[in-house]
């Protein structure tokens, strides 16, 4: 064929073709020369860097959780300790098919509806590289189960670990805390890798969060060579966490959840200090939350049952309880009286009520105390006693007084938000409501109504202070080489004077002969309260509409000669005193014979259903069947912490019984005392009702 | 059936320079294969072997095909690898997403893999046809760019933009040697280095401008795009001079390289067998490359010179584009390593490429001294 063509042509083609594939040739070896020199770059010249990178790669340093510091007791008994468990968490990035592996999880370990709902809607608000706690304190079985599954079920992390246990559940709910994954703003906050480690728990609430840092300790780590999927192929080694400190406190364990199961069906709060140092053995607030179960994550059943509870579980209503203290104060005002220069004997006739001003103020008992000194104004709390005294010393010297006892203060104690109540005088009524004090002011004042509040933990430490004579400030955390608390300077005779009347409340002719304590040879001092809640047009404060119900109140020391131990209850709407100082009286036998307080409260629990766990367990189960997965869902931890605390600022009750502000209308509305009411009719006026 | 007395004849004819060192560096990857997937012959490691040796069977058959078969069928087998390329659109139209592959029934065909060497076919055929004067006119020019632009159409409509190079630029390569004047080329390339630019700017949408930067700066995105290159990297570059030894390869064992037994088999050899293993297989290639222009050189007259020549740039561009992509110095394009990535299609169109070539070997030989 070529030989037909122009040779120079074919011999030019087959030249141009020679040359240039030549040259194709060229940049070939070229290439080749050029990813030659490529490769001894990445690999010789570049070789330690990207080996670094390779290592990096197959090596995974994992955290471990360090275990958190104990909270123990003045004697060493855990309030708050660890217990090793088996945990499955998962970190929703990872998840291949979300829905497929949750509905492999429910299976595996028999998730209930409403627990998958939860599941779900943590996975919804998550940073995506947060862990998810599904499920703790599982089994060997179900987490082995999970465990060989897990190739199929990729960004599920299955493993051993310590999970925070309360040993006794509601009874330190509030004194203690609890615990829960780090929130977003927590990482946030604190950009550190432990945060989103799984397992990792961090304080949320009182003591579990003040002292995180000490508490948390040095998480430990484990080499492990992994997948770029996560998946463990060989361990390489572990450095073990160090764990949290301790923390002491100076509660007593035993009397602490002792109060709590004994405040039964109540709301209240109840608190012990030891008169010696202003220790706290106790410190309760109940209903509560069990935190052990908030640990887990707060479940929509558990928020639902919870947020809707009348007697507001989520309140610590020991620091942010805001109640007028009704006749509590009145044994302070007859110190206040004393150092005034009253005479403990000068007498007032009381006839069953006092005009002041256009107004008649009662005394609780209609029928009038008769002749009335110091003494018999406490024992029998009478009421004219104090309006008439109270108006000749004036507001001034009985607010100073209140002051010195530690209300409306608050404590250096490891809580924020403290409520510090109010102590009313002439000047703060000024400031607050631009008016003039007024006689009745001082009249409401003097028995602890009005505008007057404070919270129980300010009416222990009144106690502690008036019974031991020195100034008490609560202390929390144990010190044993604390220095002795100050003096107050009282003199020795008034304070004599007023345990004996406080002593004769109990043991003589007083308003609560019931306290007294079954312990031969120990006396107990004490002052009943009961404040109203609703003016008397509203309710008469004993029956009815629980929210309508007066508190009720107790303070009380013993023995009442050698004061060791003192004591405040306060039960919310519990129609009176009465429903205070029976449990007053059992805490203070159980601090002297266990067994014989147990033995009281054994046999309550039986009528009530059960203790403060079995209770609440059943409830949980009616809940949850009525329920289910249909509850809403609940607040993330951080706003159900926001919303515990909101519920927690109530300082000021939404309306202030101050009848001095909308006067109760006493002349038509004092009736008759009705005969067949076995307790006495209560007061119309603003007096306190002791029965 | 072959006589018996000719078999040795036709065995000791075989160019065994070059299927020797293919055969080591396929079953060098049916190592490479066996380490990948955890030790084990399967899935990869014996199929890819067992292949390699049928289809050097089918290659010694191709080198025995006159060139007149070669000639007869290079129109008629384009046209119907054009018409298999509409048909798998058509099909993944239908069947509502993309398709590259007919099912036969037996195996399944990738008709895109075997227009590699048949544009190749087609334009040594074409040119070998044209009228020698006509090489500098328009005639020389159009036809060609027609014939490429026909399935290197399809072939991005599927999309795939790696094979559409491949065969776009061996087609640009058959033009350039069949003596199409230079300027084209020069004023061609000026004319690209001009619209690269343009294109970059104010044609590409985002996610493509996108893998250009992250193409030239991998590390900018190391969890997304960029994660293959970074991974590939850290996989030969951790490697060293002699490797981390057979079947220690953690980048590949622990799952962080990506298509590790396909595109990225270079990368997970050179994390076990470091850069003597490399450099092995940079000298396979180079044999087997050098010995294609050889024979190209030698070839008896223009259609065979300028097919073996075509042939030896189809190898060539896998060989390029994939070394280059898994070093950090080309862009993620999904073209496998000739021998020892894992996968019959390629190894198909590479085998065919071998067969070209031996058969242009077989006819420079028959025709002894040639015309140069």
């Amino acid at each position: 064929m070529k030989k037909q063509k122009l040779p120079m042509t074919a011999a030019r083609l087959t030249q141009t073709f020679e040359r240039r594939t030549f040259l194709l040739g060229a940049v070939q070896g070229g290439v080749g020369l050029l990813l030659a020199a490529r490769l001894g770059y990445l690999a010789v010249a570049q070789n330690a860097k990207y080996r670094a990178a390779s290592e990096s790669n197959r090596v995974n340093l994992s955290l471990i959780p360090p275990r958190r510091g104990w909270v123990l007791d003045r004697n060493g008994t855990a309030l708050a300790s660890n217990r090793a468990d088996f945990r499955v968490d998962l970190i929703p990035d990872r998840l291949d098919n979300p829905d497929a592996t949750l509905s492999t999880l429910q299976s595996l370990l028999s998730l209930t509806p409403d627990h998958l709902a939860d599941i779900k809607d943590k996975i919804d608000k998550s940073r995506g590289f947060q862990p998810v706690e599904v499920a703790s304190k599982l089994d060997w079985d179900k987490f082995a189960a999970v465990s060989v599954r897990l190739p199929e079920l990729p960004g599920v992390i299955p493993q051993r670990g310590f999970s925070r246990f309360y040993p006794s559940g509601a009874a330190v709910g509030h004194l203690v805390g609890y615990v829960g994954p780090a929130s977003a703003d927590d990482y946030v906050r604190e950009h550190n890798p432990l945060l989103i480690t799984p397992g990792f728990k961090i304080g949320k609430d009182s003591l579990e969060k003040v002292f995180e840092m000490r508490l948390r300790g040095v998480p430990g780590a484990r080499r492990v060579e992994a997948t770029a999927s996560g998946r463990v192929v060989r361990e390489l080694g572990t450095r073990e966490d160090v764990p949290g400190q301790p923390i002491q406190l100076t509660i007593h364990a035993g009397l602490q959840e002792y109060a709590a199961r004994r405040i039964g069906l109540e709301s209240g709060s109840v608190v012990v200090m030891d008169c010696l140092t202003g220790d706290l053995l106790a410190m309760v607030s109940m209903p509560c939350y069990d935190p052990n179960s908030f640990s887990d994550g707060i479940g929509r059943i558990e928020w639902k049952m919870l947020s809707e509870d009348d007697h507001v579980p989520l309140r610590n209503k020991v620091l942010r309880g805001l109640y007028p203290p009704g006749s509590t104060v009145k044994p302070m005002v007859a110190l206040a009286f004393l150092e005034a220069g009253l005479d403990p004997h000068a007498t007032v006739n009381c006839a069953g009520g006092l005009r002041v001003g256009n107004r008649v103020f009662h005394c609780w008992n209609h029928h009038g105390h008769g002749t009335t000194d110091m003494m018999k104004g406490i024992y029998q709390s009478c009421d004219v006693y104090f309006y008439h005294f109270a108006q000749q010393i004036g507001m001034d010297a009985i607010a100073k007084m209140m002051r010195r006892m530690g209300l409306g203060s608050s404590f250096p104690l490891p809580y924020p938000g403290q409520s510090y109540g109010t102590v009313p005088d002439p000047a703060w009524k000024l400031r607050k409501y631009h008016k003039e004090w007024a006689v009745y002011d001082t009249v409401n004042a003097t028995i602890g109504q009005g505008y007057m509040l404070v919270n129980p933990l300010q009416q222990a430490t009144y106690v502690s202070r008036l019974a031991s004579g020195l100034k008490h400030s609560p202390r929390l955390i144990l010190d044993r080489h604390a220095p002795p608390s100050p003096s107050m300077g009282f003199r020795q005779d008034h304070l004599d004077l007023i345990h004996a009347a406080m002593n004769e409340v109990v043991n003589g002719r007083g308003t609560a002969g019931k306290a007294r304590i079954p312990i031969p040879g120990v006396q107990m001092a004490g002052k009943t309260g009961t404040a109203q809640v609703v003016g008397l047009n509203l309710g008469n404060g004993k029956g009815g509409e629980w929210k309508r119900r007066d508190h009720g109140h107790f303070i009380c020391f013993a023995p009442f000669d050698k004061p060791r131990y003192a004591c405040a209850v306060a039960i919310e709407h519990g129609g009176g005193s009465g429903s205070a100082y029976p449990i007053a009286r059992d805490v203070m036998t159980y601090l002297f014979d266990q067994d014989k307080a147990m033995a009281v409260l054994t046999d309550y629990e039986s009528q009530w259903g059960g203790t403060t766990q079995q209770r609440m367990a059943a409830k949980y189960a009616a809940y949850a069947a009525k329920y289910g997965a249909t509850a809403p869902a609940p607040p993330s931890d951080d706003a159900a912490n926001d919303q515990t605390d909101a519920n927690n600022r109530d300082d000021e009750p939404a309306t202030p019984v101050t009848d001095a502000a909308s006067p109760a209308p006493e002349p038509e509305a004092s009736p008759t005392p009705a005969p067949s009411s076995a307790p006495p009719t209560p007061a119309p006026s603003s007096g306190a009702a002791p029965q | 059936m072959m006589p018996r007395a000719y078999v040795p004849q036709a065995l000791a004819r075989q160019p065994w320079q070059v299927i020797i060192p293919l055969s080591l560096l396929t079953i060098f990857g049916g190592a490479v294969l066996y380490s990948a997937a955890g030790g084990r012959l399967q899935p990869w490691a014996a199929m890819h072997v067992i292949r390699f040796f049928g289809f050097l069977v089918m290659a010694m058959l191709l080198a025995r095909v006159p060139q007149d078969w070669f000639k007869r069928i290079a129109l008629p087998g384009y046209v119907v690898l054009c018409g298999l390329l509409v048909l798998v659109e058509l099909i993944g139209r239908i069947g509502g997403g993309s398709q590259r592959w007919l099912n036969l029934g037996f195996m399944t065909l990738q008709p895109s893999e075997l227009m590699k060497p048949g544009i190749v076919l087609v334009l040594a055929w074409f040119y070998a046809m044209l009228p020698m004067n006509e090489i500098r006119g328009w005639r020389a020019i159009v036809p060609p760019i027609v014939i490429l632009l026909i399935p290197a159409g399809l072939v991005m409509l599927q999309p795939d933009l790696g094979t559409a190079l491949a065969i776009s630029f061996g087609a640009l390569v058959m033009m350039f040697i069949a003596g199409l004047p230079l300027w084209l080329f020069v004023s061609g390339g000026i004319g690209a280095s001009i619209a690269a630019p343009i294109m970059f700017f104010f044609v590409m949408h985002d996610y493509q401008r996108k893998r250009v930067l992250v193409f030239l700066d991998p590390e900018s995105d190391p969890l997304g795009s960029g994660y293959h290159i970074t991974q590939s990297k850290i996989a030969i570059g951790s490697g060293g001079m002699f490797g981390k030894g057979f079947g220690n390869g953690s980048q590949s064992h622990l799952d962080y390289l990506p298509e590790a037994h396909t595109d990225f088999v270079f990368a997970t050899m050179a994390e076990e067998w470091g850069m003597i293993g490399g450099l092995f297989v940079l000298a396979v290639f180079t044999i087997v490359l050098y010995w294609g222009l050889k024979v190209a050189m030698r070839a008896p007259d223009r259609f065979s010179r300028l097919l073996a020549a075509g042939m030896v740039t189809t190898i060539f561009f896998y060989v390029c584009i994939n070394m280059m992509m898994v070093m950090g110095l080309a862009p993620v394009v999904g073209i496998p390593l000739p021998f020892l990535s894992h996968g019959g299609s390629s190894m198909m169109t590479n085998m065919i490429c071998v067969g070209t070539i031996m058969a242009v070997d077989r006819w420079s030989r028959r025709a002894p001294g040639g015309l140069g």
